[in-house]
């Protein structure tokens, strides 16, 4: 442990810890632009210099690391003379175009300026101008602004895995490139966005419409996939301009991936915002007591047995709560929260959740990847596996299809019965690791051998020893935001009841489809389709009523991710038009039929959702779940598996209104991309 | 004046075979076995003995830096040698390698051993295309007489040696760009700490040391430190070679006793200044990145470490660059100026935005088109970028234009005020 001064103040230190981070411990700011704590350390900006006495030469506190007994002066006449020179030549060939620069009000180099820079500048020769490389659909490049940090180089290389980015040429010809201006194709390619701390790298569909000073901003936690990244949702008015990430080191860290950040046009084209109702086979706006009328209307004359419920991949839970409960109350025990059609033993919930947590993903240090491409599927959990590998050195397997993940894999098998090669020698490194884990693609499970599947690997994960008192590898990643928050409430058949393959079998009268749009809707038969939900999408060209809901931005809803820790979602802007929050929607409703739900406000609906469900109430933690015996037997087929998400950027309602999404879609080529050479 | 017998680099311009035979003659190879076998505290302590300070440009004493090296570990250790001699003004290292490239792989045996390496890297600069063939040949050559490889020249030492061509950039004779680029990536220098020593090539531990440093060892063992020491003024031991240019009767490159004076090393190597002593204007003492000296320095200064640091210049690689009074003394640092913007690598800021700035700036107060108060402005532009940036390029492109305001002002502003009357005039 390290003991130093700096300007004045001692500060002991974990050995390891560089200068600048000390600095940071004790609230003294360093100018920097090339250091980010995320990223490796480059060194190469020069802000950050500072006098340490004894040494010849100011040094750059980002690489130096702490020494018994320096002595560190920040504000010396030395350092900010450092400080001064810097910024003057960081300066000389940056443009003066801030006031049409989109980084304008968030940019490090103009903050940093005013507090280190010169009043005016001594540089009379040309300035450097730079050709603008064109990165794809959502970065926006104007390279003359660009400061050589490199983070945006270390951030492909380290995070993404996908080298695409490098430096070209040298000296003050030095420029950032793809090769020959290829597009980015990682998934997270937005983030270049908030790391670069200058005008460089902008975001592309944002593009002059706003600045950062006039936004509102409101927490939220993303939807788009079931890892619930935390985000924050800026908006101006009652439009929605920007998404960024919200720090959060157990998820997210500070990314999220592009389509959490660009598909937020989506938002506003094809939505619902008004209910419909279908007369002589055509669908006609109508006011909320017809549609609710005319549902009435069906279901009283229907029997209760042939009514059923789907939710979608993006309801909260509390609108799975007040469907769950209407349902009961018009006695249908058809429900099921699972769309895919999954049927694997969920009744314990460490069968079907992330036991060790993303974050203990860094502790493992051999994952064996089932049925899943997690770079589509769980762009962040993936950026976890390869953050793993690049500090701990792990091992992961693969089975299924062939991808490029940006980490290194051994390729186990194609097919299910790879599960039970145990001579496999990736199997056998399994068996000795430390702290083995399995992940489990849910998009596997949802496989006509997907219940067997869930057994086998199980029963794989006890024989491994991933299943122990200090370790649970024993992780399902799901891919829909609604899964866990629906398993958790049971959102499932009751007794007698069937589940999504029962119900899309055409035998319902009635079926109140909540958001669930990944259905073929030609196996609803002739039934009477109530779609609740945001866009006109595939349900709501098959169903007889529309009720309009709001966004995951237009309301606030408790969403449960992979790893079973409920967080909650504020509201950013109101819903268009009639649009109605869903829980309000089904609460209306059962007023219609006489069968009125208990709660009158969401306060009352979440205190009695998490009585009967109390691991809902445990806010942004991640309860432990009890192993249980679990699994249903069965075979497995040896039918390769085969990509889940076709077209990471359009997976759902919202992304598939999205023109950002459409664009990335055609440029860069949602389909089958990727796959291993 | 030193003496034949005295001479390290007794095939210094290439009179005799560079081959292995030819090289025994010269009494390379001789007896090498024998010093390793004395020990590797022998060697590193007669070599601190000798103070051999390393003659890369730096001046660190070598036996130092090599005991700086960890103890052996699972690591394995490495030894560069660094033979990417690229400073405009400095040839020495080209005629050991294509001359007498047997010292420099005996050498590099005895350095290895010192520093517990089993594996030598040879980084030669990629414009030194017959040099390198030389070394290569030299290198089979040893191989094929047991001197290098298993149980090298029968000293129980194993040490293999690999020759490996650089791509013709200058920032690569910086020691961690070196690294960087026999790693295979882009030759940027890296930040210190860590040092070579401790997380150098592969991230192991790992001595770097110029040519000539290398190519003396052998010799300075066999013929003991106290010989070494003989020459030259303390803690500026030692002959060094010379490499002298520019405005003189006779170029050449010279195996000298440090110390001497710059002007007898000119007049008596060189054939004198072009036109008589009287007739100098300026000299840069020690490869292109060393502050310019003005005549009157020049009269007395001595060539080492020390007494060219008092006149605020330094030794450097010792490329003399001798200008006449023909010289435009402005254009000839502007030239500079725009070598190292040339040669920046461009990863840190002051260097990369800097080097451009002076050269732009140096070309206005070619043809005068500037201010007076810009010469001070280039100067201030000059202290801003030294010290500043992670490697010594930065403070290599400072220096000359430093060196040229704090003894040629008077003709820079003379330059200024000529172009003002013409431009008045026209």
């Amino acid at each position: 442990m390290p003991k130093l001064t700096i300007d004045g103040h001692e500060v002991e230190v974990a050995p390891g810890t560089s200068l600048l981070q000390a600095c940071a411990q004790l609230g003294i700011e360093v100018p920097h632009f090339c250091y980010h704590d995320k990223l490796s350390v480059a060194g190469c900006c020069r802000m950050c210099l500072v006098e340490v006495e004894k040494m010849p030469k100011p040094v750059a506190s980002c690489a130096m690391p702490c020494g018994e007994g320096m002595v560190v002066r920040t504000d010396s006449p030395v350092a900010r003379r450092a400080h001064h020179s810097v910024m003057e030549m960081l300066l000389i060939n940056h443009p003066l175009d801030c006031p049409i620069c989109d980084q304008g009000g968030e940019c490090d180099l103009q903050d940093q300026a005013v507090a280190y820079g010169f009043d005016r500048g001594r540089y009379a020769e040309a300035k450097r101008a730079v050709q603008d490389k064109e990165l794809g659909p959502l970065v926006k490049t104007v390279m003359t602004r660009c400061i050589h940090c490199s983070r945006c180089v270390r951030f492909v290389d380290e995070i993404c895995g996908t080298p695409e980015l490098g430096l070209i040429h040298r000296g003050e010809h030095t420029e950032v490139s793809t090769y020959v201006n290829k597009p980015l194709t990682t998934e997270l390619s937005g983030n270049l966005i908030d790391i670069c701390p200058v005008g460089a790298l902008t975001n592309k569909p944002a593009a002059f419409t706003a600045r950062s000073w006039e936004f509102t901003k409101t927490d939220s936690v993303d939807v788009f996939d079931a890892v619930g990244c935390n985000i924050i949702v800026e908006s101006r008015g009652d439009a929605v301009m920007r998404i960024l990430p919200r720090k959060n080191d157990a998820i997210n860290e500070e990314w999220i991936n592009d389509k959490s950040r660009f598909a937020l046009d989506g938002l506003t084209r094809q939505r619902l915002d008004r209910p419909y109702v279908r007369r002589n086979g055509k669908l006609q706006p109508a006011t909320w007591e017809e549609a609710f009328a005319a549902i009435a209307d069906t279901l009283n004359r229907t029997d209760p047995n042939r009514i059923a419920a789907l939710a979608g991949d993006m309801a909260d839970c509390e609108s799975l709560y007040a469907l769950k409960n209407l349902m009961w109350r018009l006695g249908s025990p058809h429900m099921d929260c699972r769309q895919d059609g999954a049927d694997y033993d969920v009744s314990t919930r460490a069968a079907y959740v992330m036991n060790s947590g993303i974050e203990g993903i860094e502790e493992s240090d051999a994952i064996l990847l089932i049925g899943t491409n997690p770079r589509h599927e769980a762009t962040l959990v993936n950026a976890r596996i390869r953050k793993t590998w690049l500090k701990r050195g792990c091992k992961v397997g693969l089975i299924g299809t062939p991808v490029d993940l940006g980490t290194p894999y051994e390729l186990v098998g194609e097919t299910p019965t790879a599960l039970l090669d145990a001579a496999h020698p990736f199997m056998d490194f399994l068996r000795h690791a430390k702290k083995p884990m399995i992940i489990l693609g849910a998009g596997a499970l949802a496989r006509a051998d997907g219940a067997a599947l869930h057994r086998v690997a199980r029963d794989l994960a006890e024989k491994i020893g991933a299943v122990r008192e200090d370790w649970n590898g024993f992780n399902v990643l799901q891919l829909a935001a609604s899964r866990v928050g629906g398993l958790d409430l049971g959102f499932l058949p009751q007794e007698g009841g069937v589940g999504t393959r029962g119900i899309c079998s055409g035998k319902m009268k009635a079926v109140w489809l909540l958001g669930a749009d990944e259905i073929d809707m030609t196996t609803l038969g002739d039934a009477f389709v109530i779609y609740q939900g945001t866009h006109g999408d595939k349900g709501a060209h098959r169903a007889d009523v529309i009720l309009p809901s709001a966004a995951y931005t237009e309301k606030t809803g408790i969403y449960v991710n992979t790893e079973g820790r409920p967080q909650r979602a504020e509201r950013a802007v109101p819903p268009p038009g009639d649009a109605r929050e869903d829980w309000k929607i089904l609460r209306a409703f059962s007023e219609t039929m006489g069968q009125t739900l208990p709660f009158d406000t969401i306060e009352q609906l979440r205190a009695q959702m998490v009585e009967e469900t109390p691991v809902l109430g445990l806010m942004n933690e991640r309860p432990a779940a009890p192993w249980a015996s679990f699994g249903k037997e069965g075979s497995l087929s040896a039918t390769p598996f085969t990509p889940v998400i076709p077209n990471f950027y359009m997976t759902d309602p919202i992304s598939r209104a999205s023109v950002t999404m459409a664009k990335c879609t055609e440029e860069i080529g949602g389909q089958n991309r990727n796959k291993a050479a | 004046m030193l003496t034949n017998k005295d001479r390290i680099f007794t095939n210094l311009y290439g009179f005799q075979g560079w081959d292995l035979a030819a090289a025994r003659k010269r009494g390379v190879w001789d007896g090498t076995a024998a010093l390793i076998q004395k020990g590797r505290d022998w060697v590193i302590e007669e070599m601190k003995a000798s103070g051999l300070r390393g003659r890369g440009g730096a001046g660190f004493p070598t036996g130092m830096k090599w005991s700086f090296m960890p103890k052996p570990s699972e690591k394995p250790h490495y030894l560069l040698v660094n033979a990417d001699e690229s400073e405009p003004g400095t040839c020495k290292d080209r005629d050991i390698l294509r001359y007498d490239p047997h010292r420099l792989i005996e050498g590099s045996l005895i350095a290895a051993f010192a520093i517990h390496a089993h594996t030598v890297y040879i980084y030669i600069r990629g414009e030194f295309y017959d040099e390198a063939s030389n070394v290569q040949k030299a290198i089979d050559e040893a191989y094929a007489a047991g001197l290098i490889g298993k149980n090298a020249a029968g000293s129980g030492w194993d040490c293999d040696i690999y020759l490996h061509r650089g791509a013709g950039a200058y920032i690569c004779g910086e020691e961690s760009a070196l690294m960087n680029s026999i790693e295979g990536k882009k030759g940027q220098p890296r930040n210190k700490p860590p040092f070579p020593a401790s997380f150098g090539l592969y991230g192991c531990p790992t001595t770097i040391n110029n040519t000539e440093t290398i190519a003396s060892v052998p010799e300075i063992l066999r013929r003991g430190a106290a010989w070494f020491t003989s020459f030259g003024r303390p803690k500026n031991a030692g002959t060094k070679l010379f490499c002298i240019s520019g405005h003189v009767n006779q170029p050449c490159n010279v195996e000298e006793e440090m110390s001497i004076p710059l002007k007898e090393l000119i007049e008596k190597h060189a054939k004198g200044v072009r036109g008589g002593w009287d007739n100098v204007l300026a000299i840069i003492p020690g490869g292109s990145s060393t502050p310019v000296l003005p005549k009157e320095i020049c009269e007395t200064v001595l060539m080492d470490f020390d007494a060219l640091r008092e006149v605020r210049s330094g030794l450097g690689t010792a490329g003399v660059i001798v200008m006449d009074k023909s010289t435009d003394i402005i254009y000839a640092i502007a030239r500079l100026s725009r070598f190292y913007m040339h040669e920046s690598c461009g990863q840190c800021t002051p260097c990369r935005e800097g080097t451009g700035w002076l050269w732009r700036v140096m070309q206005r107060m070619v043809t005068g088109n500037a201010t007076v108060e810009e010469i001070d402005a280039l100067l201030d532009i000059t202290k801003e970028i030294e010290g500043h940036t992670i490697c010594a390029l930065g403070d290599a492109a400072a220096w000359p234009v430093q060196g040229l305001i704090r003894h040629f002002k008077p003709v820079m502003i003379e330059r200024i005020e000529q172009y003002r009357k013409q431009a008045k005039a026209a």
